[in-house]
């Protein structure tokens, strides 16, 4: 499996990231790792608008990927961190692929609502249930990794170093997804799905893998977040923070790999400072932003590098 | 001559319109088909019954014996008819070559990898081969958005041909190109669809452009078949002369 | 019993729906725009309202009857105001673009909203409880029902009635379902489709606030209403049928009628009810109970 010069770029980029992270500050190593596993949550989003769909509810995924990860380490007493986070993607992929079936026969507008909807459905359950925390959550027990246990100073810097390897992995797929028959069959899709069907090709088909995956990419990201962040709410599936993803999705654009990754890093820094200098200003700002990006770059930050937005607007 | 499409009583209804009406008609192997008739007569509508896009309220349709009565237009498209649109129907952001290789992608499996890239050594030179044919390499690396009508009409066929087909129906393919594009169009679209043997049949308004190569013409007119047969009886026929051609000196108009 | 308790409840909880509701569908109907920020309207209403009522009563200024038209009032005053400023100053600007990208961009209204109502009223609670206890209860087949809800039932009856006799006896709302149907053809007949379009944003807007001002007595005015009213309101118009009233109408009883069961007979059920219902009919009729399938055109 040769790489490509954009593969070996994105690597190249992931063990520097991972170097760097040895000199920084704690916080900004714990920002970062939050910001990564968002990342992916926002990769899953990309994934769906490159075939033309805009969800509004990949907070659920992310929130079952999160919950899984949690409840694992509680009831079933699962701390290894690789194990964690299989039955995190893989009860993601199991909810997806029934959940497949009815959302592949919607776009536009009735998809996103669905997905809305359904996330809306897993944060009502979780509120009410006592047994789960209800609105406070629960704390998410210590990692470890094929028994090996971090001591407590380690443990942050262990886990962005491995944040940060999968990262770069999953760019590389990701990168080879939408290179592949099925991720341009996407592309077409968006573009023009009645001339898809007349080219033999089933958009149900196209589109229900690619909800699937999508799906397992959030739901990495949401057991990534439990596990850095020590805790899961149901706030994870409220559609305040799908939008959350959705905006990210549209900072970074939908041209390259990398974007998610960058905007999710951006966003968080920014974010950081804003909370702390405007705090009751703070979701203005992202609202003035998100229009901003909609009237001025419609390809998202991207763009302003490979000089799209220009041949956007004309 | 072995029947490859055949239609029997076909009606359509949309509440009171009556778009086609006991329709019944034989294609055999090999030929080329003109299907005329003026807006709203019920051409595409026949042509969307028979790809699958609408579902006939009554009759039957058989393509090589088999009905394809309820079947997608995926799955008659992968049994061997495919067809071109009134408008082409093209992926606008992505680049000739790219709308080439989606199709060449679809027609060599019903599930994509998603892990192969889909531009592949093999793919491309498919694609190519066909760019070459219709003479329209130059466009290969354009995204669709930039290419002019015409050139949009042929990949459009020509996404329609990468497929195989046994038969070819084309949904008016010089509309939207100038009068004097069309001959010119036409010919390329009849020459490479020749060396690719395939049975064609055209909707079309121009009739020069119908009479210099069909063997054979099917007139419309409000959702019925007025004439069924060779050129010169049916652009004789009174009737067709009446509610399609407009008249016994419309159609040489042109030739003077 | 518990039954009639369930009925009563549902049904006002269910006017309380549709009053938010209705602006929201009457607007996605014309101008097919979701207007996410709809919540931040009747936030808006509520504030305006709450703030000015305390205002009033505390200080006693004058009778109590003239408390209620001023809410009223003012909560319509300030939903023409925030509806002319943001279809003039930001929507016709953006008109025939995709319908998902409408609905970020309303996202984004509601972001800048909610604070914005931060900034002009703060981040405490507003009461506004008089007018709602000044009413009193009354007994309904046993039960205790406050003369306030049952008040809002009846405005939220006559509101639809006189809405949908609107769209459907006069002139004007003729006009409005010809836009409904084809705005192509509309404006190709000589309709003003821009001058309907600020006069339905607007209208819709003045619904919101309206909805938020007649609630206000009975909650606390906090921030966050409006984002929670959004989901409930979307729920509501999507399984009605975006764009129709008699939707909105059936929609609201039915979420309001599922919920108040969910509360009596298992509370644990209360949200997951609401979607659940909005994902069933969803399932069933994408298009909602009243809504229009839109023919594909190739």
């Amino acid at each position: 499996m040769r790489l490509s010069k954009t593969e070996l770029i994105l690597l190249g980029v992931a063990v520097l990231l991972a170097a760097g992270g040895v000199i920084a500050p704690q916080w900004l190593v714990f920002l970062l790792t939050m910001a990564l596993a968002k990342a992916m949550v926002v990769q899953g989003v990309v994934m769906q608008m490159r075939a033309g769909l805009v969800t509004f509810g990949q907070g659920l995924f992310f929130c079952v990927g999160g919950y899984a990860v949690g409840m694992s380490g509680h009831f079933l007493n699962i701390s290894d961190l690789v194990v964690l986070l299989l039955i995190g993607v893989g009860a993601a992929v199991l909810l997806a692929m029934v959940l497949g079936l009815l959302m592949t026969r919607y776009r536009e507008i009735f998809f996103a609502m669905l997905s809305l909807a359904f996330s809306m459905i897993l944060y009502g359950v979780l509120v009410k249930s006592s047994a789960l925390g209800s609105t406070d959550g629960f704390n998410v027990k210590a990692w470890t990794l094929f028994g090996w246990t971090p001591a407590a100073g380690q443990a942050p810097l262990a886990l962005f170093i491995i944040i940060v390897a999968c990262s770069g992995l999953l760019a590389v797929l990701l990168h080879r997804y939408s290179r592949s028959s099925a991720g341009m069959m996407c592309e077409a899709i968006r573009e023009n799905e009645v001339r898809v069907e007349y080219l033999g090709q089933s958009p149900r088909w196209v589109l229900y893998m690619n909800y699937v995956a999508a799906a397992a990419v959030s739901a990495l990201g949401g057991g990534f977040m439990a596990l850095s962040a020590g805790h899961i709410d149901p706030e994870m599936a409220y559609w305040i923070t799908s939008g959350e993803f959705v905006f990210i999705a549209l900072l970074g654009g939908t041209a390259h790999v990398a974007a998610p990754f960058i905007a999710a890093i951006l966003f968080a820094v920014v974010r950081t400072y804003a909370i702390e200098l405007v705090p009751h200003s703070w979701q203005m700002i992202l609202g003035f932003t998100l229009l901003a990006i909609i009237v001025f770059l419609p390809k998202g930050l991207w763009s302003l590098f490979t000089g799209q937005a220009r041949r956007a607007k004309a | 001559m072995t029947c490859i499409l055949e239609t029997q009583g076909l009606c359509k209804s949309f509440g009171a319109v009556t778009a086609a009406k006991d329709v019944n008609v034989r294609i055999h192997k090999g030929e080329v088909v003109g299907v005329i008739g003026s807006n709203g007569a019920g051409k595409t509508t026949f042509i969307n019954m028979v790809t699958g896009y609408l579902k006939p309220s009554s009759g039957e349709i058989l393509f090589n014996g088999q009905s394809i009565i309820g079947h997608t237009p995926r799955a008659i498209t992968r049994s061997g008819m495919a067809r071109s649109f009134q408008v082409a129907q093209l992926f606008p952001q992505l680049s000739v070559l790219d709308n080439l290789l989606i199709a060449v992608s679809a027609a060599q499996s019903p599930f994509p990898s998603l892990l192969a890239p889909m531009r592949n050594a093999s793919r491309i030179a498919q694609a190519d081969a066909i760019l070459a044919e219709f003479d329209i390499s130059r466009w290969r690396d354009t995204q669709v958005t930039a290419v002019p009508q015409g050139v949009r009409k042929l990949i459009d066929i020509a996404m329609a041909l990468i497929g195989d087909p046994q038969m070819l129906l084309l949904d008016e393919p010089t509309s939207g190109v100038s009068a004097e594009e069309k001959t010119a169009l036409m010919d390329t679209v009849m020459r490479v669809v020749a060396q690719h043997q395939v049975t064609v049949l055209f909707v079309e308004h121009d009739m020069d452009v119908v009479r210099r190569y069909v063997s054979r013409i099917l007139a419309f007119y409000s959702g019925e078949v007025l004439a069924d047969g060779a050129p010169e009886e049916v652009l004789a026929n009174a009737r067709v002369q009446e509610f399609v051609t407009g008249g016994p000196n419309a159609h040489t108009r042109a030739a003077q | 019993m518990s039954l009639f308790a369930v009925l009563i409840d549902g049904t006002i909880y269910a006017s309380w729906l549709f009053l938010v509701a209705a602006g929201l569908t009457v607007i996605y109907g014309v101008m097919r725009i979701l207007n996410m920020a709809h919540g931040s309207f009747y936030a808006i209403g509520a504030y305006t309202a709450a703030s000015l009522v305390g205002w009033y009563f505390n200080n006693g200024i004058g009778p109590v009857w003239v408390g209620y038209l001023m809410m009223l009032g003012c909560a319509l005053v300030a939903g023409l105001i925030v509806g002319l400023i943001i279809e003039r100053g930001l929507l016709r600007f953006m008109y025939g673009r995709d319908e998902v990208l409408m609905v970020i961009i309303t996202y984004a209204l509601l972001l800048i909203l909610e604070d914005t109502m931060k900034m002009i009223w703060g981040v405490n609670p507003y009461f506004a409880y008089q007018p709602y206890a000044e009413m009193g209860r009354s007994a309904l087949a046993g039960l205790k029902v406050s003369n306030y809800d049952l008040m809002l039932v009846g405005v939220s009856a006559v509101l639809g009635l006189g809405l949908w006799l609107w769209l459907e006896r006069t002139n004007q709302g003729k006009v409005l379902r010809a836009v409904i149907h084809d705005r192509e053809v509309a404006m190709a007949m000589g309709v003003n489709v821009r001058r309907m379009f600020t006069l339905v944003f607007v209208l819709g807007t003045m619904l919101g606030t309206l909805a938020g001002a007649l609630t206000a007595p009975a909650i606390s005015v906090v921030p966050g209403i409006g984002v929670e009213i959004i989901v409930l309101a979307f729920a509501v118009v999507v399984i009605g049928g975006m764009g129709s009233i008699e939707g909105a109408a059936v929609g609201a009883l039915l979420v309001g009628l599922s919920r108040a069961a969910a509360v009596h007979y298992a509370p644990e059920f209360e949200l997951f009810v609401i979607y659940g219902v909005m994902a069933l009919v969803l399932a069933v009729r994408p298009q909602g109970l009243f809504g229009r399938v839109l023919a594909r055109k190739i």
